[in-house]
């Protein structure tokens, strides 16, 4: 059992989480992710390491309440204690000096995004950061990514903060402007990362994408998070989760996530949740 | 001599237990278990004894069982063997002692399997545990030394009691949520109930060991890690973990599942009693699995058992005879109404417009004249590709080593198939207070093996240890 030791709403189906797990935060680094359960009954599901604090062994992680697991997860308060989590898991971001870097992140890939744009400002790379909401209320995380980004871009659907367009919008436009771009990086919805993947791939700029397939076990041992890369079959969780956005099938990945549709709506209407926003 | 006849054990109705997840042989009850041990010749020269992996006295625990003397019977099998209850159920008896077992001869060797489970079931039900005296061994400091395991596994758990009952401090690593390897996540309920297990690692933890779940060796801590955590020795015991596919078109459909995955989300997570556990698995009317080895019937077997389908394949490329399952697991999957495909070969997997899987495309096979190693390869036999219809399939065909600690440790030798070398009778690798045994230094095996490859290293680890 580890110890919840902070909880924040960030936006209306947002929350952030602190869990005290030393064996989790001793070896990570950006681009980690773990593996949580949070009852005994529970399902195992996969959150990016948002950030860690070695001197008090929490790790910090930010999840959207999209079905039964993160909803239970979200139910728990600070000072109850998750039924497990293991990590850090995948391969860690490759961090080194490109030059000028875009980051890109669309909703719930922001928090997946900020680690990676610290390293790459410690690096000593020059980093824009470009978030995606739907809408202004929507927007998580403002403060931070300013911190760790050189320049910070927002794009809201609606215009009601920012840009008005998506992320792909910002990115064109800097393509257009700015200088030329040495790496692309790109977390958020399949959609999001395809479409930033298009686009970069007609100017040649490198693209690294994290992929969020569905896992189980997270040490390579299930295959059931296998994506195809370059024609290639790779298992995300422990070849990935980043991989070169260039080479990616983002329609099989898309299909694949949708394998349990059926029972993720059976599983709430069991557990009679309601989801916040949907 | 009572009569002469080997004495089978009673089994649950094959109608019935397609629809529950209850154990499916019931063992002997204590009649049965006296009546079968007086069968046994008492040889002076015991080859039963040779045929088991851990030369568990066979002669000697079969004689206490004649004598009613339970506690002494299960005393001398845990010399040897310290989770008989287990072994008792799932070890391939036929391969090892049994086959071994001078009665062989007349066809019915002595049931040792069977035997072996009643007297660990007795000593569940009845036996006191007894207490073992543990001296703990200190460094100069006064301190325990301890050591780490990597992997819960048969062969981590029979590390880990073997050095706790020496006097070591000895903790193991985990990365999964539940100790017990391919005990807790592989073999199903009905073959091996998973409380039988939980009661072995309980009985580890009186001991003395500590178990961390959730934590990855290479991952977590790294091997360095370990060492300067103050660990004097590891022992590295992560299995083949890592399922291999067929590498055909489709594979990639909604509705495939290697067999680990189906297992895991069966098994460790009891994906079968969803919604209650949140684990979902998605199981259409029509199942096939690819591959006749235990872990397909395994897989079968519990697809039957899952409501709403109504068919189960076993597809296999060669004939009968080749199945390299064991002889009881292809007699209960056939009991239970599995359809088996022999000489037929999986070609692609065949999906609908929204990516579920709906047909598999297959070709018969014929054996071809014996190869130089005497056995006969499979060839396709031209024009007879045909259609099976599925919602679900589930390719069976073995395991790999898994990477994710043994790629990460500076100068440890892997064999070309990525398994750890190491020494088979000490478990010393290349590295030093470095030992690995299971399925990791071997490939694939069995659970007797790996806990007899926990044995030897255990004591090398000691003498090594006692060295230092
Ligand atoms: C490496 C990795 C890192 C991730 N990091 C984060 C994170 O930091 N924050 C966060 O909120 N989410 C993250 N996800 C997604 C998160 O794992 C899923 O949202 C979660 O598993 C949903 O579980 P559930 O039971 O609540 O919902 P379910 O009922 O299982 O699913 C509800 C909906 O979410 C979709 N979904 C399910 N699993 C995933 C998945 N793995 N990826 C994307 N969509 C999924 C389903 O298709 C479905 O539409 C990550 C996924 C991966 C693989
Ligand atoms: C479905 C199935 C059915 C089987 N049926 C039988 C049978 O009937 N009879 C029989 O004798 N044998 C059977 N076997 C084979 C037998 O189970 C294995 O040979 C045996 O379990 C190997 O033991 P092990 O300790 O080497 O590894 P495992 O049992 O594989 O355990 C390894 C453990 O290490 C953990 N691990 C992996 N990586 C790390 C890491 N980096 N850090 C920490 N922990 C890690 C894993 O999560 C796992 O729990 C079967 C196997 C399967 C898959
Ligand atoms: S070989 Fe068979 S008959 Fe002889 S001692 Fe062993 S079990 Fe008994
Ligand atoms: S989640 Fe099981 S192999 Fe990746």
């Amino acid at each position: 059992m580890y110890k919840i030791t902070l909880k924040k709403q960030l936006s209306k189906d947002i929350k952030l989480m602190g869990i005290e797990a030393e064996h989790v935060v001793k070896n990570a680094k950006a681009g980690n992710f773990v593996i949580l359960i949070p009852h005994e009954n529970g399902e195992r599901i996969p959150l990016t390491i948002y950030d860690w604090d070695k001197k008090t062994n929490v790790v910090y992680i930010i999840f959207q309440e999209v079905g039964v697991t993160t909803a239970k997860l979200g139910m728990l308060n600070e000072g109850d204690s998750i039924f497990s989590i293991a990590g850090p898991l995948g391969k860690h971001f490759h961090v080194e000096k490109f030059g000028n870097v875009a980051i890109v992140g669309g909703g719930v890939g922001v928090p997946a995004i900020f680690p990676i744009a610290r390293a790459l400002k410690e690096a000593g790379n020059n980093v824009t950061s470009i978030m995606g909401f739907r809408t202004k209320e929507l927007i998580i995380l403002e403060k931070e990514m300013e911190s760790v980004s050189n320049k910070l871009l927002t794009a809201t659907n609606d215009g009601s903060q920012g840009q008005k367009g998506l992320v792909t919008d910002v990115l064109q436009g800097m393509i257009n402007s700015g200088p030329k771009l040495d790496l692309c990086v790109a977390v958020g919805p399949v959609i999001m990362m395809k479409a930033v993947a298009e686009l970069t791939r007609n100017y040649n700029i490198k693209t690294i994408v994290s992929l969020n397939a569905l896992m189980m076990d997270g040490t390579g041992m299930c295959g059931g998070c296998r994506v195809t890369i370059g024609g290639k079959n790779k298992f995300s969780c422990v070849d990935g989760p980043d991989f070169d956005g260039h080479q990616v099938d983002f329609n099989e990945l898309t299909s694949r996530l949708g394998t349990f549709k059926e029972e993720e709506k059976a599983s709430l209407h069991h557990s009679k949740i309601q989801l916040v926003g949907r | 001599m009572a009569k002469k006849e080997r004495l089978k054990v009673r089994t649950q109705e094959a109608s019935a237990r397609v629809k529950n997840f209850d154990e499916v042989p019931f063992g002997f009850n204590e009649a049965e278990a006296v009546e079968e041990a007086s069968r046994c010749i008492q040889c002076k020269k015991p080859t039963c004894i040779d045929g088991c992996p851990v030369n568990i006295n066979i002669k000697e625990f079969v004689r206490l069982i004649a004598a009613k003397d339970y506690q002494g019977a299960i005393r001398i099998i845990k010399e040897n063997n310290s989770l008989p209850a287990v072994c008792g159920r799932v070890c391939p008896q036929e391969t090892q002692c049994e086959e071994k077992c001078v009665m062989l001869k007349t066809g019915q060797p002595i049931n040792i399997g069977a035997l072996e489970r009643y007297a660990a079931d007795w000593e569940a039900a009845n036996g006191k545990i007894e207490e073992v005296k543990i001296t703990p061994k200190l460094d100069k400091t006064g301190k325990q030394i301890s050591v780490a395991i990597a992997g819960s596994g048969p062969a981590g758990l029979t590390v880990a009691s073997e050095l706790a009952k020496m006097g070591y401090k000895a903790v193991i690593f985990e990365a999964l949520h539940l100790a017990g390897g391919v005990l807790v996540y592989g073999i199903p309920e009905f073959r091996l109930p998973k409380a039988i297990v939980k009661r072995e690692v309980d009985y580890l933890k009186k001991l003395g060991v500590e178990i961390r779940t959730d934590v990855l060796i290479g991952k977590s801590y790294t091997v360095k890690d370990i060492f300067e955590m103050g660990y004097k020795a590891l022992f590295i015991g992560v299995g083949a973990g890592t399922p291999s596919f067929v590498n055909i078109p489709g594979e990639n459909l909604k509705g495939v599942y290697s067999a680990n995955e189906f297992l895991t989300r069966m098994n460790l997570l009891k994906a079968y009693l969803f919604p209650e556990y949140d684990t979902p698995v998605k199981i259409g009317k029509k199942v096939a699995v690819i591959g006749a080895g235990n872990v397909a019937m395994d897989a079968a077997r519990i697809s039957k058992r899952l409501k709403g389908v109504e068919e189960v394949h076993i597809i296999y490329r060669r004939s009968d005879k080749e199945m390299p399952a064991r002889h009881e697991e292809i007699e209960h999957a056939r009991e239970e109404g599995i359809i088996f495909n022999l000489l037929t070969n999986p070609l692609e997997l065949v999906g609908d417009e929204n990516g579920f899987v709906t047909k598999i495309k297959c070709i018969k096979m014929e054996l071809g004249e014996p190869d130089s190693s005497g056995r006969r390869s499979p060839k396709a036999i031209p024009g007879t590709e045909f259609f099976i219809d599925v919602n679900t399939v589930i390719p069976a065909l073995g395991t790999k080593a898994n990477e994710l600690l043994t790629t990460n440790v500076e100068g440890l030798k892997l064999n070309k198939w990525g398994y750890i070398e190491a020494d088979p009778e000490t478990g010393e690798t290349s590295l030093p207070g470095i030992y690995a045994g299971g399925d990791i230094s071997t490939g694939a095996a069995t659970v007797i093996a790996a806990m007899g490859a926990g044995k030897k290293a255990a004591k090398a680890m000691d003498t090594y240890l006692s060295r230092e």
